[in-house]
């Protein structure tokens, strides 16, 4: 039998606030363990948590850029259980009336648009971290991240393949980056996700017991988990066995799920410390218009207003300090498929092998298309421009001032292009004769020997143009 | 008069004067105290050193013209005093020192207030007798072989027996009147989010009030005045401005519609010299020129149950953070994680504390979520209706603060279904938030009888009004406790 794999996620975000959801404290890490705490976040008596209102906004803000109906009251709930990274014994949450609803994000597998419907988005607290230190007796605890304020976003059960499950983690990886208000990254745990998967009868409409995994630290891992329980899931049902509601944990290093616990009934409670959050039309709007061109629309206008291919549009309105960028190039250079390609080939490539990342860029958009133009000149080469943009990413300087420093001006002297095409026929007796023979290669290896005699600056039009004439 | 006899307003009147001094009066309730704790054991902590620093300082400032500035208070057990130890009277907490002020501390510090020490209470303010104290079991001054009330006991005590000028008390379903009503003194619960909550340990955060306990009306309105206010500490801390409660002790009182809900008299609860006391008050009150009319609190009678349904649902949350891992009790010896909670948790808290988690954790459990924590609070909507009805014609409601009298140490602790009977007058007003204050209306057998009077949210200012009429047209608080003999008066 067929089955029909059925794919819900649940992502928890952690905003890029200054201070925790409930008080003062920094969001910052890296310090000192537990340097970031006070009465608050570390759950002593009587303390209450105070919202913070930078919060709400980006919270909203997220919801409207995942095309949410937020809620114009919502409130904050309790989720009441045991753990040691939990201070209150409970994490409040919003569970009776949400912040967001009814939203989706698009994805295009196989070309085709799909939309992922986004049941609910709510705001919460993180919790801390457990350090178990390798063969010591004990666990530490480190409360800095208890308070670090947090979105989760819940799926609908829409997607149905791995892929799926992975487009979306990208589009709203893309999106919240976008508007700034997460860094989204899953090494580092900003972006989690749990997967609900189950599988039914192709056909079917009613849908199957579903698991639950945990434990994904990346995108990567989010699609092998995905593939690997749609093995375990069909390999039960084919054998007649039936699935058990359950949670299972991603195994990284084995690349399999193992059990991890059975069924939990939550215990929730109003949290009566806190106000509702109401967010008024004005209010609502004046975050929607702080909501930038998002990744889709940029991609259709990047495909439409400068015609860039389906692919290159992609890539750079991935990010949105590459796609802005791109656009302030494009502004002083005339031809957006040469800038893409630069984007594309050059900077991206240089940025993987340094690891820089784009916002610490040294040169500016303007620079880069000054030095298209000094090629469109022929003031240098297009080989002598990649050693120049190197020069700029690593220096800052301006391209006139790295060609004029390194005298890198192309030699585009007729007379003096000839008499070196001159000395380089004449060193060469074997070559021209191999040319003379037909062997049409040699003509590269002699062009070769002009540009080493100029260091690369001799004009190649006018390199090749100038031997054939001599040649024949 | 000796100094410990004082009242805030006499006391603060003699600092101006410069005829006597902080440190003096200071020393003289640790005096009392001292002579006087030893059998009436209302404090838990004493804080000698700081309390005689801060009269000194309040000495040299010389600037009185805050009232509570130099005057000796006691706080009780739940509210946060840095670097002071803050128990709430539980094992759980016993070497607990928090490293903050509670917002009402913070604030009577700022006025130079003097701090004795800590007063005991029932464990983490569950109960209505101080007898589920960890540490010891407070006496009542009228009579050693009765409770205090409770959970604010100590502070009662401690007011009552001259240890104190005045104290802090908290208020969930009667811990500040109730106490205050056996100990024939002066108890307000203001309006839910008049006074901060913040840094005072949690019971149920939707009903518990932070008041004061005083010797009489006007020292009661000066605490409040010092204590009240909105708080950006306390989310649910009111903006509404407060009144000149001190100033509107003199107003007229004649013509004031008071209702007497007539729930509260007719049951087979109440004590026949507590309801003679009561009815002579609203006597009294319409000789002052008020108008006494019966009303009903219709769903009254459930207010006990919601009340009690809604406390330990609450509480069984917010004392879940009393978990052994970043401060409190921790059992020493432990299996696993589970057991490390369990035990912590099972040798940390006391019986009452026990059954109410228990019962709270199963009341809000998914399950039985909407059929009882839920119901509980569709009755709590009814009863504040039933409050707004009343309120729409009337200005105060009064009824006796308790049904009965001060009842014997250890008559009722081991039967909880009676003990919670105390709470039957006084709960129906914190499922709606209101303010009330109990006041002193008479004796039965020695022991002090309360008059509860009610007011609208945010109206404490027609409570003291009324109150402070009540009391200058009666003697009530002005009686002194006979001491038994091995207290000694002289020094």
């Amino acid at each position: 039998m067929n089955y029909e794999t059925i794919i819900g996620l649940e992502v928890h975000v952690e905003l890029l606030t200054k201070t925790k959801i409930f008080c003062g404290c920094s969001t910052e890490f890296g310090k000192e363990p537990n340097s970031h705490c006070c009465p608050i976040c570390l759950g002593m008596p009587g303390a209450l948590p105070l919202m913070n209102r930078s919060v709400v906004e980006y919270a909203a803000k997220a919801g409207l850029a995942l095309n949410c109906d937020i809620a114009e009251l919502s409130r904050f709930d309790r989720k009441n259980y045991f753990y040691p990274d939990l201070p209150k014994a409970y994490q409040i949450s919003q569970y009776y009336i949400p912040l967001a609803r009814n939203g989706y994000i698009e994805i295009e597998p196989n070309g085709q648009k799909k939309r992922i419907g986004i049941r609910i988005m709510h705001m919460e607290e993180d919790a801390g971290k457990l350090i178990h230190e390798e063969g010591s007796a004990y666990s530490l605890v480190d409360l800095d991240r208890a308070g670090v304020p947090l979105v989760e976003i819940v799926s609908e059960p829409d997607m149905r393949s791995a892929e799926e499950a992975w487009l979306y983690l990208n589009n709203l990886k893309t999106i919240l980056s976008y508007i700034e208000v997460s860094d989204c990254k899953m090494e580092e745990g900003s972006l989690r996700c749990d997967i609900n998967i189950s599988l039914r009868p192709e056909g079917s409409k009613e849908f199957g017991t579903k698991v639950e995994i945990k434990n994904l630290g990346s995108f990567r891992a989010v699609r092998r988990a995905i593939e690997y329980e749609e093995k375990r899931q069909k390999e039960i049902l084919e054998s007649g066995g039936s699935i058990t509601q359950e949670t299972r944990r991603w195994d990284e290093a084995q690349g399999f799920t193992t059990f991890m616990r059975g069924k939990v009934e939550n215990r929730y409670s109003p949290e009566p410390n806190m106000a509702p959050i109401i967010i008024k039309d004005d209010w609502k709007e004046e975050i929607r218009s702080k909501i930038p061109e998002l990744p889709n629309a940029r991609k259709a206008r990047f495909m439409q207003e400068y015609s860039l291919p389906e692919y290159d549009a992609s890539v750079i309105t991935a990010s949105k300090i590459l796609a802005d960028f791109y656009e302030e190039c494009v502004k002083y250079y005339h031809d957006p498929k040469v800038v893409s390609n630069w984007v594309m080939v050059e900077l991206m490539s240089i940025l993987n092998e340094t690891g820089q990342g784009i916002k610490n860029l040294k040169f500016t958009p303007k620079q880069l298309s000054d030095m298209l133009v000094m090629i469109d000149k022929g003031t240098i080469s297009g080989k002598i421009a990649k050693d120049v943009f190197r020069d700029m990413f690593e220096t800052g300087k301006s391209p006139e001032d790295i060609v004029k420093e390194k005298g890198l001006i192309q030699i585009s002297d007729e007379a003096e292009l000839e008499s070196i095409a001159q000395k380089v026929i004449d060193n060469n007796p074997k070559s021209v004769q191999d040319y003379k023979n037909g062997k049409k290669k040699a003509l590269g290896f002699l062009v070769g020997q002009i540009m080493k005699e100029t260091k690369g600056k001799a004009n190649p039009q006018m390199v090749n143009t100038i031997l054939i004439r001599l040649l024949d | 008069m000796k100094l410990h006899e004082l009242t805030i307003n006499k006391a603060n009147e003699l600092l101006k004067k410069k005829e006597i001094k902080s440190e003096e009066l200071t020393s003289a309730l640790f005096n009392r105290i001292d002579s006087f704790d030893g059998k009436i054991k209302a404090y838990v902590t004493l804080d000698k050193d700081r309390a005689l620093e801060a009269a000194r300082l309040a000495d040299k400032k010389a600037d009185f013209t805050q009232p509570l500035t130099g005057i000796p208070m006691a706080v009780k057990d739940n509210i946060c005093t840095k670097d002071l130890k803050t128990t709430c009277c539980s094992k759980m907490l016993e070497n607990f020192v928090p490293p903050y002020d509670a917002t009402v501390i913070s604030k009577l510090k700022d006025t130079n207030a003097v701090i004795l020490g800590k007063t005991n209470m029932d464990e983490f303010a569950m109960g209505s007798s101080t007898e589920s104290s960890f540490f010891q079991v407070t006496k009542n001054p009228w009579n050693l072989e009765c409770v205090p009330g409770g959970s604010s006991g100590g502070s009662a005590a401690a007011v009552a027996a001259d240890e104190s000028l005045y104290a802090l008390g908290s208020d969930t379903g009667g811990s500040i009147r109730q106490p205050a009503a056996y100990c024939g003194v002066v108890g307000l619960k203001p309006t839910y989010g008049r006074v901060s909550r913040f840094g005072v340990a949690a019971l149920a955060s939707t009903m518990d009030a932070i008041g004061p306990i005083t010797k009489d009306v006007t020292d009661c309105a000066i605490v409040l005045s010092a204590i009240a206010g909105i708080d950006s500490f306390d989310p649910t801390s009111s903006d509404i401005p407060l009144s000149d409660y001190l100033k509107c002790l003199h107003d007229e009182l004649n013509g004031i519609k008071i209702g007497i809900p007539k729930e509260f008299l007719d049951n087979d609860v109440i004590d026949k010299d507590v309801k003679d006391a009561f009815l002579n008050a609203a006597k009294i009150y319409e000789n002052l020129g008020c108008i006494c009319e019966e009303i009903s609190l219709a769903n009254a009678e459930y207010a006990l149950w919601a009340y009690h349904i809604t406390v330990a649902a609450e509480s069984s949350s917010e004392l879940g953070q009393y978990d052994g891992i970043r401060y409190g009790h921790r059992a020493t010896k432990y299996e696993d994680l589970k057991d490390l909670y369990k035990k912590s948790r099972g040798e940390g808290f006391g019986t009452e504390v026990k059954r109410r988690i228990i019962l709270g954790t199963y009341l809000s459990d998914a399950q039985n979520y909407d059929k009882y924590y839920l119901k509980a609070q569709k009755i709590r909507t009814l009863i504040k209706k039933d409050f707004e009805n009343a309120f729409n014609k009337y200005d105060l409601l009064i009824t006796p603060t308790v049904p009965t009298t001060a009842f014997k140490i250890g008559e009722k602790i081991d039967d909880p279904l009676k003990m919670y009977m105390n709470d039957l007058y006084t709960t129906p007003v914190n499922l709606a938030g209101l303010p009330a204050i109990s006041i002193p209306c008479g004796f039965s057998d020695g022991l002090p009888i309360g008059l509860q009077i009610i007011g609208k949210a945010f109206d404490e200012a027609s409570i003291l009004r009324a109150a402070y009429a009540f009391e200058q047209n009666t003697n009530y608080h002005e009686k002194r406790i006979k001491w038994e003999e091995g207290f000694s008066d002289e020094l």
